[in-house]
């Protein structure tokens, strides 16, 4: 799950990192009324988004008036930020974070990470601070330092004051740094966090060690014990498909082509996914109906498939292991009727009780195309998704 | 032989009472030597009582005592899971087959932590668990579809599992035993570790490993291959069309810091001498023609 930079800021602040005087605002006037109160003669006005590269899409201001800080909340509250990571349709801003101006001398790279080959939280930490982390990672990976952290003992204060040298901290910074350091890890433990970043930590020019901005991510399978954190969840952030489809048990992501999915099982839904790309189509969602299929599972998904304009062909892929393939046929025929499908609906089963299933497709008189395997059912389902296609084109149209 | 299990282990339930842990253990009971391989379930609350038959221990160290047992499979909610491998492990089982499905990462490695240089190999979470054809199955995969034969299987997921076998099964081609490593970022035995098994076990003459998006374990493994494997390796990748940064289902299926994308993998794994199936739809195919 994510969180908003304030968010993430605030709880980091409760470990003890020291972050610049701020206040999240969901108006104008919020924003105006939050730089008095910080006073002082700049600020930052920041755009709060789930996505990174803020700054680039013009999301990140800094004035030197009141009036500035009028004049750029107005322009970035509920514009349409496009960011590197939004996507080219973008996200709109609905928060933001009004923060004090600090004099920056130097810039840091801070994150915490799962290594997953040693089967550890990876501190990584780099004196390339403010940039592309990920470009300085491929270019330059030497100048970006780690330490695998072992559970259970954390971060100790030799391994921290170690990495904070060999990002250049010297004298009295490393102390302090390396214990910045070792409240970020306990932050990131004790929260379940999966990614926290702090992309600059900054040194300023009066020699304060201060996280100007913050990015935490948490583990969605620890959220049972954290409810405080599971509250900070902002849906207007997220993909209304997606979260629909998290209601009812179903793993739903929505991508750009025309050829829905159902699936059973993640790994089956990637393949199939997959070979409607080696046929020349192009997938307008992966979905994983998971190990329960019921009516009323298959019935939503298919609602959710359907909710896309662009969508032009169905393809269901079952291997029936313990869900058996009657139940899911049955749960299609239903599903089916209910929501009045419209566009080529394509079936493989396989698997347990795969028979009775197919009859029961063919029994039900519904237009169903049924396939013999996956590649048969993927060649089948990108036929009829182009064909919906030239049927759907004006006459005009070449 | 087989690898890790066969018609000989003994094999104990944690988290029996359970609705899973009922269910499979009964279907897992009725697969082929089953009945003689389930001798025991675990339940804090319960010792002393009975799930069909089967005796029920209050400890995973009382189950092993008194039945012989030195394999446990957990269906234990994500809770408790953990803990409940860290009991097999402190009981020194010989190996732990975890299905449990949504285990906090900050858990497993704790766990995997230590469980350093302790005898008790784990399997997943996250898995559909292990099948020795016409043998033993344990874990969730439905075990008709199996037949005994010469080709191992290890894999991240369930149902692509399963596909993968049928695809072999129309080959005629048996397997000599199926594993599910699952599909979380932090777990068990990896790629690597169970085709050094099959490498060594006579009744395996060629491997299919079904990887998936995410991680470097698939690398990790082909780069072993090319140096050490004396039996044809085929390989798949699932997640080609996965869009980066987005979880696709399995925890660990995510393409992070533009790492781990299924063309890097197929790269590395052709690099590494491993014939590779692009198309899902044709692993059995490639297997048939590795065997030559």
């Amino acid at each position: 799950m994510k969180i908003h930079e304030y968010q993430a800021k605030h709880i980091l602040h409760q470990f003890g990192i020291p972050i610049p005087r701020g206040h999240s605002c969901f108006s104008v006037d919020e924003a105006v009324a939050a730089a008095k109160k910080l006073g002082g003669s700049t600020w930052v006005v920041k755009a709060q988004i789930h996505a990174g590269g803020r700054g680039k899409g013009g999301g990140v201001k800094i004035a030197r008036s009141l009036d500035e800080v009028k004049q750029f909340a107005g322009k970035i509250l509920g514009m349409t930020l496009v960011t590197p990571q939004t996507g080219s349709q973008g996200q709109v801003v609905r928060r933001l974070l009004i923060e004090q101006g600090l004099d920056i001398r130097k810039e840091f790279y801070i994150g915490l990470v799962v290594d997953r080959g040693r089967r550890r939280v990876c501190l990584m930490a780099s004196a390339e601070g403010g940039m592309d982390i990920e470009q300085v990672a491929a270019d330059h990976p030497e100048k970006i330092h780690k330490v695998y952290i072992a559970p259970g003992t954390g971060l100790t204060a030799t391994e921290a004051e170690d990495i904070t040298s060999r990002i250049g901290f010297s004298g009295a910074a490393v102390a302090e740094t390396a214990a910045l350091l070792q409240n970020l890890y306990r932050a990131y433990d004790s929260t379940d966090a999966s990614l926290v970043e702090i992309n600059p930590l900054i040194l300023t020019g009066e020699n304060r060690i201060v996280a100007l901005d913050a990015k935490v991510n948490f583990d969605d399978n620890a959220l049972f014990r954290h409810p405080d954190i599971a509250d900070l969840r902002d849906l207007d952030e997220e993909d209304a498909a997606e979260i629909e489809a998290s209601r009812y048990g179903l793993s739903y992501i929505s991508l750009d082509g025309n050829i829905g999915c159902l699936v059973n099982g993640a790994g089956l839904a990637m393949a199939t996914m997959d070979i409607i790309k080696f046929c020349g189509g192009n997938p307008a969602n992966f979905l994983d109906v998971g190990g329960g299929a019921t009516t009323e599972k298959v019935t939503e998904a298919f609602k959710l498939m359907l909710r896309n304009p662009r969508l032009q062909a169905i393809l269901i892929n079952i291997f029936g292991g313990i869900m058996k393939c009657d139940v899911i046929a049955e749960g299609v025929v239903t599903a089916a009727r209910e929501v009045r499908l419209n566009v080529p609906l394509v079936v493989r089963l396989e698997g347990t009780n795969a028979d009775i299933g197919k009859k029961i497709l063919t029994e039900s008189g519904l237009a169903i195309i049924s396939a013999a395997n996956m590649a048969d059912a993927a060649e089948k389902a990108v036929t009829a998704a182009a064909s919906a296609a030239s049927a759907a084109m004006p006459a005009t149209g070449s | 032989m087989s690898i890790l299990i066969d018609r000989n282990t003994r094999i104990m339930t944690q988290g029996i009472t359970g609705k899973t842990g009922q269910f499979h253990t009964r279907m897992c009971r009725d697969y082929a030597y089953g009945k003689e391989c389930f001798v025991a379930g675990v339940n804090p609350k319960k010792g002393g009582e009975d799930f069909d038959g089967i005796p029920i221990f209050g400890t995973v160290e009382e189950a092993k005592q008194a039945t012989g047992a030195t394999v446990s499979v957990i269906y234990v909610p994500p809770p408790f899971a953990a803990a409940a491998i860290d009991e097999a492990v402190d009981a020194e089982l010989n190996l732990v087959i975890c299905i449990t499905e949504g285990i906090p990462v900050r858990d497993m490695i704790r766990t995997c932590h230590r469980m350093e240089g302790r005898k008790t190999r784990l399997v997943g979470p996250n898995c559909p668990g292990i099948i020795t054809p016409d043998e033993i199955k344990i874990g969730i995969m439905p075990g008709y579809i199996h037949r005994k034969g010469r080709v191992g299987v290890v894999s991240r997921s369930g149902t692509l599992t399963y596909e993968a076998v049928a695809q072999l099964m129309e080959q005629g081609l048996g397997q000599s035993t199926c594993i599910g490593i699952g599909g979380d970022p932090v777990n068990g035995l990896r790629h690597l570790d169970v085709m050094k098994l099959f490498n060594e076990d006579d009744e395996t003459e060629a491997v299919l490993m079904v990887g998936e998006i995410g991680g470097t374990d698939e690398e990790d493994c082909a780069r072993w291959v090319k140096e050490n494997m004396r039996k044809p390796v085929v390989g798949y990748i699932a997640g080609l069309t996965a869009p980066p940064g987005r979880r696709m289902g399995h925890a660990g299926a995510v393409i992070s810091g533009g790492r781990g994308t299924a063309q890097e993998k197929l790269a590395v794994l052709e690099e590494c001498g491993i014939k590779v199936a692009r198309n899902p739809a044709e692993m059995g195919k490639v297997l048939k023609s590795a065997l030559g």
